[in-house]
């Protein structure tokens, strides 16, 4: 059993909903990324989704857009990653780690590398956001080779038939994107999201966690019960890029703050 | 079956070339637009209001002007200019608009949006919106903000508003990106216009479409002025829709060589250009998959011209493909070349053309004397030059 599906058993059993934590690897650097990676584990964070910088981040709003920014300042690359999630797993053999990224990136190094690579390094699961079921083949062929997640997104537009196409392909959890817009948009409407988020289980027996316009404890708390899990990622991208000083101190204040509402029933 | 008839495919691919590469979110909304322009693009009432426009607003058709005094200095082939500068705004890039428009409103949507480099799609598209009466948005790199500041007001007093973006290089390929974001956000109720032969499927053939009325003007032109087809096509390549534009209804034209000339800048082996054809390579951006300047590692590289609406480092897959199966051929044209290009032709024939198509001449200049006087080269002046005077003169040291 991989990571990803028996960190969601666990919390199951525990009727406890899985906190997702995204940030971008490399932002502000490589030593800060690996220290905020054991940092979240240690205060409430169940799966990592580390961020691989791209020139050009279509889906991301000013924040997030603002950490690739920094981490190309920096020349963190998809290769450099897969040696930071190494790091990682030195002392963390539990943790799921998810890569998220444009295809552009992930291509250059070639499916095939990818991910055999991957796996070596302890990468669980990838989520390619402009790499759209149609053009999916190639990738998640090579990842199931290696035991690696493919993680696919729903979107509030998405229709049912394609629903029902998404998640036959998908593995590890379905991540629904809460609202249409761009990462870190404004406060997600809890009402049209449990309809679509309902639908959506009927049609899957996966996880489905919700990200896009989460914030803070307040605003997962909204939404924690009609999915597995919450993403948070704009909010812990603004955190790495403030002061450096602080880092550990924001990072630690916030993920309490989620892991606690995640809690609370 | 002609090469024409078969793309893009069912996938909205040309080969390995183009697709739909984004974001869940917008998957359904380009499958939409898809399914709507197929629809559309044999309505016989639709297509008629299209033409309208183009006679009557834009101008059409453009004349195929004998440029006999450059040939002559020239001393080979005969060059016959498609005076696409001779339309309203100014360039090609309204025969896309005045399509898409009114796809938008058959559409129901309305509000409009779309990205702009050198200013002209965003000109074109504010004009459109201003008369369909329409809300605009124009996205626009910071630095091309700088160097085409005349088109920007342009913009405004047409009533749209200009969104400067300062992510990224500041460029066109950043505007692109921020026009996606935008879109995502408000799919409900706008239509995004891209400018070029671009972006997911199906755009790269709605945009190709719309302007091969300049290719369909040129074949006509030809056999009426000319008495035979042309022998050469040469146009400019940023994105790639004057030249499609172009090009397309020849494609099953055999006798017809095509020729596409990117911006080349400070020189290919300098790194400073904006010839992904020429010195890129295979990847995925905007949407679709094409020739891309980038890294090893996959990082969309800064690109360099004189002219901004060449300053892309990606291209349409259409041309990817054509260059792939070898129907047309690309090369380039450096900025000095292209400056050079662009005072000769304005003191040999009294035509000031933009700096994007000042670089297809430069070609010209080069081919023209190695040819036969027989020979027929048609250049796509794809638009006029007026809002390149402020670069020029600044090249110059020259403060107006």
């Amino acid at each position: 059993m991989g990571r990803i599906e028996k960190t969601f058993l666990d919390l199951a059993e525990l009727k406890q909903k899985a906190l997702i934590g995204y940030i971008v690897s490399g932002d502000p650097n490589m030593s800060s990324t690996l220290m905020a990676m054991h940092l979240m584990v240690e205060e409430g964070v169940h799966v990592i989704e580390l961020g691989i910088a791209f020139s050009d981040p279509m889906a991301e709003g000013p924040s997030i857009q603002q950490g690739h920014e920094r981490a190309l300042a920096e020349k963190i690359s998809l290769k450099a990653t897969l040696k930071l999630v190494k790091s990682f797993r030195e002392k963390d053999k539990k943790t799921p780690v998810v890569l998220m990224g444009y295809m552009n990136t992930f291509e250059a190094l070639g499916s095939e590398v990818f991910s055999y690579a991957a796996k070596d390094n302890g990468v669980d699961g990838i989520l390619i956001v402009d790499m759209p079921l149609e053009a999916s083949d190639e990738f998640t062929e090579e990842c199931r080779k290696q035991g690696l997640d493919v993680i696919r997104l729903i979107a509030p537009t998405t229709t049912e038939s394609r629903i029902k196409k998404i998640c036959k392909q998908a593995s590890g959890y379905i991540y629904y994107i809460s609202l249409k817009g761009i990462t870190g948009a404004d406060s997600i409407n809890p009402e049209e999201v449990e309809k679509k988020v309902l639908k959506l289980k009927k049609l899957t027996d996966l996880p489905v966690v919700i990200g896009f316009g989460i914030k803070d404890g307040k605003s997962a708390s909204k939404v924690k019960d009609l999915a597995d899990g919450v993403v948070v990622g704009t909010a812990l991208v603004d955190i790495m890029g403030g002061n450096k000083e602080e880092i550990e101190k924001h990072l630690s204040i916030k993920i309490k703050d989620l892991s606690k509402a995640l809690r609370k029933t | 079956m002609s090469k024409k008839e078969k793309l893009p495919d069912s996938k909205g691919r040309f080969g390995i070339y183009g697709g739909v590469y984004v974001a869940e979110t917008l998957v359904p909304a380009l499958e939409e637009l898809a399914q709507k322009y197929e629809l559309i693009k044999d309505d016989k009432e639709f297509m008629a209001e299209v033409q309208d426009d183009l006679e009557k607003f834009v101008g059409r058709p453009s004349p195929l002007y004998f440029a006999k005094h450059w040939s002559k200095k020239l001393g080979g082939a005969k060059v016959y200019l498609k005076r696409e500068d001779l339309n309203h705004t100014g360039a090609h890039k309204i025969n896309n608009t005045v399509g898409q428009i009114l796809l938008a409103k058959h559409m129901g949507k309305t509000r409009i949006i779309a990205e702009t480099g050198a200013g002209q799609h965003g000109v074109a598209t504010a004009t459109v919106a201003a008369r369909h009466g329409l809300e605009c948005v124009i996205y626009m790199g910071e630095e091309d903000i700088k160097r085409q500041s005349l088109n920007v007001y342009r913009i405004k007093i047409l009533g749209a508003e200009v969104v400067s973006v300062n992510s990224g290089t500041k460029t066109l390929k950043d505007a692109m990106n921020e026009a996606m974001r935008d879109w995502v956000t408000n799919v409900d109720n706008t239509y995004y216009i891209i400018g070029s032969v671009a972006g997911p499927h199906p755009y790269p053939q709605i945009v190709r479409d719309f302007n091969s009325v300049v290719g369909e003007e040129v074949l006509f032109q030809s056999k009426n002025q000319i008495g035979k087809m042309p022998d050469l096509l040469v146009a400019c390549v940023g994105g790639g829709s004057n030249a499609m534009g172009l090009f397309y209804p020849f494609i099953d034209i055999s006798s017809t060589d095509l020729v596409g000339v990117e911006a080349g800048g400070l020189g290919l082996d300098t790194g400073k250009h904006a010839a992904p054809l020429n010195a890129g390579s295979e990847g995925v951006l905007h949407g679709m998959r094409t020739y891309l300047m980038q890294t090893t590692e996959g990082q969309i590289q800064n690109t360099h011209s004189i002219s901004a609406g060449l300053d892309y480092p990606g291209v349409g897959p259409e041309h990817a493909w054509l260059k792939d199966i070898g129907r047309a051929d690309y090369t380039t044209a450096n900025d000095q070349e292209a400056l050079d290009a662009f005072k000769e032709l304005t003191l040999v024939e009294g035509i000031m053309p933009a700096l994007e198509t000042a670089h297809a001449l430069a070609y010209v200049k080069k081919i023209a004397p190695t040819m036969d006087s027989e020979k027929v080269i048609v250049v796509n002046i794809s638009g006029r030059g007026d809002k390149d005077i402020n670069t020029v003169a600044d090249i110059e040291g020259i403060k107006l």
